[in-house]
């Protein structure tokens, strides 16, 4: 397992290493100007030929690559065109928020999706089944902004019973930590579940699907010519072998959550990475853009070797060893 | 002998989307407290849905009981609630499967898998019911017991992963067996060892058996008495002996004659000719009748019953009306 990890460690660094070079090439090909903004009667163009020269940014390209490489891999992420301040700093500020936006919309997308896929599938062609069934592709087929913006009418404009952005309310600081936490809540519940929900919908899908196919394998069959009653045959013997193909899924979404937050994040002004990675791209902000994608590869990797382990944890089929060398 | 399972003109069918398959139709018979009766027939013919229903483990839908009894120690396991025939399954009456691979579950060590079964029916901790299961790993003669109890079921040959369910099966001591073709996807070589395992702790625990097989070679080693089934229905019931010896239906003569015989020239082995019926569309009259080298008109007409001939031996087959 070390040396596993140690070989995909490797292979992890020269894919994110790939990602980042055709990101930086790709953004500077792309139209736009990050000086953009100064363009103003009252500034002389002279001026701004000035910044230009004074960030670099006039320099051929490659040569600004190989710059940006050199303290990107020393862990410098630059300093920010649009803010003038460290895009580390920035990062800092964001990326928790996001984690806490895509954590919770990954535990609420896992918990409903699973829970409504076996239920679906113990309880086959029942009324349940077929309700869930339509509701999960209702839901898969709504876009995601346009649900935000409807629960967001209803639960904040109508019945007012949670705040429509941001992650806080203002002054709560003072309020103590239980008041807080449950500030926070409120805040999260609605970005959160619009984030996990079109997941969750899916994840009931593919559950459904293995659960069933597991359900029809003859040790299942064994497993009740034993006696065991139905709870145990479900949650005990079916359910971890259901599990397996489902654990890559969720390795999968994790792009898919991230992706999404970034229409998230601006519909409800949630202070992360999305909201600044959009900006960021508006403002032609490049060492924002590029550090953002860099830790979204990043995350994406990590969440497929997560994936990966996980596999390997619930079947002791799997053994991860090199090519040609035994266990 | 005492009977101990007596089942009754069982009936199972399965729902398909061409209409009803009467898989299991009307199958009568006993098994003796610590008898060895075997079950055999084709593949198709309702021998192993005969086997799933008395442990009431057919899958449903599309399949269910629509009709008859089985009797267990006097208690008609049909009717008892799913709860009480929970603590008959793998307890009272347990069950050998075909496929070992297939028939373990992937991602629990073989010993959990036993001892499960221990812990469910005998009430016993964790500590207890795993020393149990690695008594009964040795009791199967799986060589390194405590460690075989930590292997998973990939990690095993097939005739070990079959003695790891003979050992689940008998480890809460059941009083009926049955072995649906225990021997069937394994090395030659392994079935006879594995068959000679099932003999011998048959013997030891004092058990009924009901072998099922396609295999009439297994079935003269192996048991008393004998049922040949055909077309999900009973066509013939003797002792072993006389089986062999003077087969009273056509059918079991069919398969007889198809058995490679010792001394005899080589040739072709012989043959019936002709398919088992699909259940969706079973001959009128005697279901082998399109089959049957000795047909005449009585058996297009009319479906024969269960004819009794001398003391202990049984025929569907109107060649044996008035049990001649």
């Amino acid at each position: 397992m070390a040396r596993f990890l140690a070989r995909r460690l490797v292979q992890s660094l020269l894919l994110v290493f790939i990602i980042i070079t055709i990101n930086f090439f790709l953004l500077h090909l792309a139209p736009g100007d990050p000086l953009a903004r100064y363009y103003h009667p009252d500034i002389a163009p002279e001026t701004i030929e000035l910044m230009r020269e004074k960030l670099g940014l006039d320099r051929p390209l490659i040569e600004q690559y190989v710059k940006w490489i050199w303290s990107f891999a020393r862990g410098d992420f630059g300093i920010s065109l649009q803010y003038n301040r460290p895009v580390a700093s920035l990062l800092a500020e964001s990326i928790p928020n996001t984690l806490r936006l895509t954590a919770g919309a990954l535990m609420l997308y896992i918990i409903i999706g699973v829970a409504l896929g076996i239920t679906s599938a113990v309880k086959r062609y029942s009324l349940f089944d077929r309700v869930s069934t339509v509701a999960a592709l209702f839901v898969y087929s709504i876009p995601s902004f346009w649900l935000a913006l409807m629960l967001i009418l209803f639960f904040s404009l109508k019945l007012g019973l949670l705040p429509s952005s941001h992650m806080q309310s203002i002054g709560i600081e003072g309020a103590g930590h239980f008041a807080m936490f449950v500030d926070r809540l409120r805040h999260i519940v609605l970005p959160a579940f619009v984030l996990g929900v079109a997941s969750a919908a899916a994840m009931a899908r593919y559950m459904r699907g293995s659960m069933i196919d597991v359900l029809g394998e003859d040790y299942i069959r064994t497993a009740r010519a034993k006696g065991l009653p139905d709870r145990k045959v479900f949650l005990k013997h079916a359910f971890r072998n259901a599990l397996l193909p489902v654990v890559t899924i969720i390795g999968l979404s994790l792009p898919f959550l991230l992706g999404g937050s970034v229409v998230i994040e601006k519909i409800f002004s949630w202070p992360g990475m999305g909201r600044l990675t959009v900006d960021a791209i508006h403002a032609r902000d490049y060492p924002v853009v590029l550090a953002v994608n860099f830790i979204v590869a990043v995350m994406v990797i990590l969440g497929n070797l997560l994936a990966d382990i996980g596999y390997a944890c619930l079947d002791p089929r799997i053994v991860y060893t090199r090519v040609g060398e035994s266990k | 002998m005492d009977v101990l399972l007596k089942v009754d003109n069982l009936k199972t069918v399965f729902d398909t989307e061409d209409g009803v398959a009467r898989v299991v139709d009307g199958v009568s018979f006993e098994v003796g407290h610590g008898e060895t009766v075997g079950l055999v027939g084709e593949s198709g013919c309702g021998k192993s849905v005969t086997a799933l229903s008395i442990m009431r483990l057919v899958q449903d839908p599309p399949g269910r009981i629509a009709g008859g009894s089985v009797l267990f120690n006097g208690r008609d396991l049909l009717t008892i609630p799913e709860r009480e025939m929970r603590k008959v399954r793998g307890n009272e009456i347990s069950i050998v499967f075909q496929e070992p691979l297939t028939s373990l579950n992937p991602v629990f060590t073989c010993g959990e898998q036993v001892r499960e079964a221990i812990a469910l029916h005998q009430k016993l901790g964790r500590r207890e019911s795993k020393r149990k299961a690695v008594e009964m790993f040795r009791l199967v003669r799986i060589p390194d017991p405590e460690l075989r109890y930590r292997s998973y079921p990939h990690q095993m040959s097939g005739g070990m992963r079959q003695r790891v369910m003979i050992a689940m099966a008998l480890s809460c001591q059941p009083k009926l067996l049955i072995a649906d073709e225990p021997s069937t996807a394994l090395d030659v070589s392994v079935q006879a060892q594995i068959m000679d395992l099932l003999l011998e702790l048959k013997e030891k625990l004092g058990m009924a058996v009901l072998l099922i097989t396609h295999n009439l070679a297994v079935v003269a080693q192996m048991v008393e008495r004998v049922l040949v089934m055909y077309a999900g229905v009973v066509v013939e019931e003797a002792p072993v002996g006389g089986l062999f010896a003077e087969p009273l239906h056509p059918y079991t003569e069919g398969l007889l004659e198809s058995l490679p015989k010792l001394g005899a020239p080589a040739g072709r082995l012989s043959m019936i000719p002709g398919n088992v019926p699909d259940p969706l569309n079973l001959p009128p009259g005697c279901r082998f009748s399109d089959r049957c080298p000795r047909r005449f008109d009585r058996c297009l007409s009319g479906e024969p019953p269960m004819f009794t001939v001398g003391r202990r031996r049984a025929s569907r087959c109107w060649l044996r009306e008035g049990g001649g």
